[in-house]
């Protein structure tokens, strides 16, 4: 069984990384590549040269925001084997669970006092 | 059964998945403007064959022969590489999707899956969240401001709805007590009554709001706003560049109906008289349908109210629904 979900998986990963490079390939059959005419600057709304540099950093709430998505998708990670035994784990395991997710939740009500989550 | 029939069926079944999911996805490109037009009372493309379906063939004959354009202090490498991520990773979760019951043909038994992984659900999943690194290195590696923006603007946006359909699938979970996706399926048989989204409705709405955000789609389609970031992290591609992007767009949004229509709408099983393949296909089509009808008639969110939405309505909700799920089912 595990060769055969080998052997499928890898077919599909060939295929789907194949089909995209071949359709990738097929800019080869129009115009080529011309490197001399101002086709090749960046977008900015007509301005020739980029205003401030086009590798600005953004602002600290982005990664804040990955930061949260990183502990509660952990949080997640470590719910779904509970979840698929739910029914054999019994009152056991729910308490268990209840105390898990209690405990994110307050550092979730931090994460909302301290304003983290404050976009203006 | 012999191996090399193993290998030539698995290839054919990729092939199969493969090439029609593309179909699918170049097909809703013309459906979706059509839908749009009538919805507000256009035509749509018209010109190009009967009402104007080999539009398709146009687009991809002009995507497929447009100029390759790379813009000058783009890192060559990682803005070749980012399409083919958003494509790929979008066309290798649909291996573990199991489309329609399974069938004899001339004596032989066809499993209409690719392959049958007993955690079908989570390879999905996460397979399909791979995706997040297609705009994100578009945006980092084009150079240009908008790009960067927008790409932002993907990774907060995508990460923060992972959280919810990750979270509002458990309660579902907890259910059935299985990750396989036939597992999920056959769980559900017998009529419209035994569907989960009776049982689950808050986890249903969840999970459908969060697919629509992860796809980008309107109206979550903040990172693609082009009235205020251009095309956001998209703005440096042209050809079949962009197109790789929009392909992985509308496989994802192929996957997202193909999973809400087994995990909540009953998925293949047979209603009354009518076989569970074709309830498949109405049951996609109608949710690709409502894709766009929610495109026609939403405006859009800024990002700040996605992000309120996100962290303080649906995750507190899915939360708690896991709760009432635990407490009734031990």
């Amino acid at each position: 069984m595990s060769a055969q979900l080998v052997l499928s998986l890898s077919v599909v990963l060939i295929l789907a990384l194949g089909v995209p490079v071949l359709f990738l390939l097929s800019s080869k059959l129009g115009p080529q590549e011309s490197t001399k005419n101002s086709k090749n600057i960046p977008y900015e709304s007509g301005i020739t040269h980029c205003v401030g540099g086009c590798d600005n950093r953004f602002s600290v709430k982005f990664y804040l925001v990955a930061i949260l998505f990183v502990l509660f998708d952990v949080e997640i990670v470590f719910m779904f084997p509970w979840a698929v035994r739910v029914r054999e784990l019994g009152y056991f395991g729910l308490f268990e669970m209840f105390a898990f997710i209690a405990l994110l939740v307050l550092g979730l009500i931090y994460i909302y006092r301290s304003g983290a989550l404050k976009w203006q | 059964m012999s191996e090399t029939a193993v290998i030539i069926e698995t290839i054919v079944k990729a092939v199969v998945v493969l090439s029609v999911v593309a179909g699918m996805g170049a097909f809703a490109t013309w459906i979706e403007r059509k839908v749009l037009a009538f919805m507000q009372r256009r035509l749509g493309p018209m010109h190009v064959g009967p009402y104007g379906v080999l539009q398709l063939a146009a687009d991809g004959i002009k995507l497929f022969t447009k100029e390759d354009i790379i813009p000058q202090n783009a890192l060559k490498p990682i803005f070749v590489l980012a399409p083919i991520v958003a494509a790929t990773s979008a066309f290798v979760a649909m291996a573990a999707i199991p489309y329609f019951p399974e069938f004899t043909v001339f004596g032989y038994t066809v499993h209409p899956i690719v392959s049958d992984i007993n955690v079908a659900l989570l390879y999905v999943m996460g397979v399909a969240s791979v995706g997040i690194y297609g705009p994100l290195l578009a945006g980092m590696s084009s150079a240009n401001k908008w790009s960067l923006l927008g790409a932002a603007r993907a990774v907060v946006q995508i990460l923060s709805f992972e959280v919810v359909s990750g979270l509002s699938v458990l309660a579902p979970i907890m259910m059935i007590g299985s990750l396989s996706l036939i597992d999920i399926n056959d769980f559900q048989s017998g009529g419209v009554t035994n569907w989960l989204l009776w049982k689950q409705p808050l986890a249903f709405l969840l999970f459908a709001i969060a697919g629509f955000a992860e796809t980008n789609r309107s109206p979550f389609d903040t990172i693609e706003f082009e009235a205020e970031i251009v095309s956001g992290f998209a703005t440096e591609y042209s050809g079949m560049r962009w197109g790789l992007f929009f392909v992985g767009e509308y496989a994802n949004m192929i996957t997202i109906a193909v999973l809400v229509s087994i995990i909540f709408m009953g998925g293949y099983n047979p209603i009354w008289f009518i076989p569970g393949a074709i309830v498949m296909l109405l049951k996609v089509s109608f949710w690709i349908f409502l894709f766009l009808w929610v495109r026609a008639a939403w405006p859009h969110v800024r990002p700040d109210q996605l992000m309120w939405v996100c962290w303080k309505v649906l995750m507190p909700l899915a939360l708690v629904n896991i709760l009432i799920t635990g407490i009734v089912l031990v």
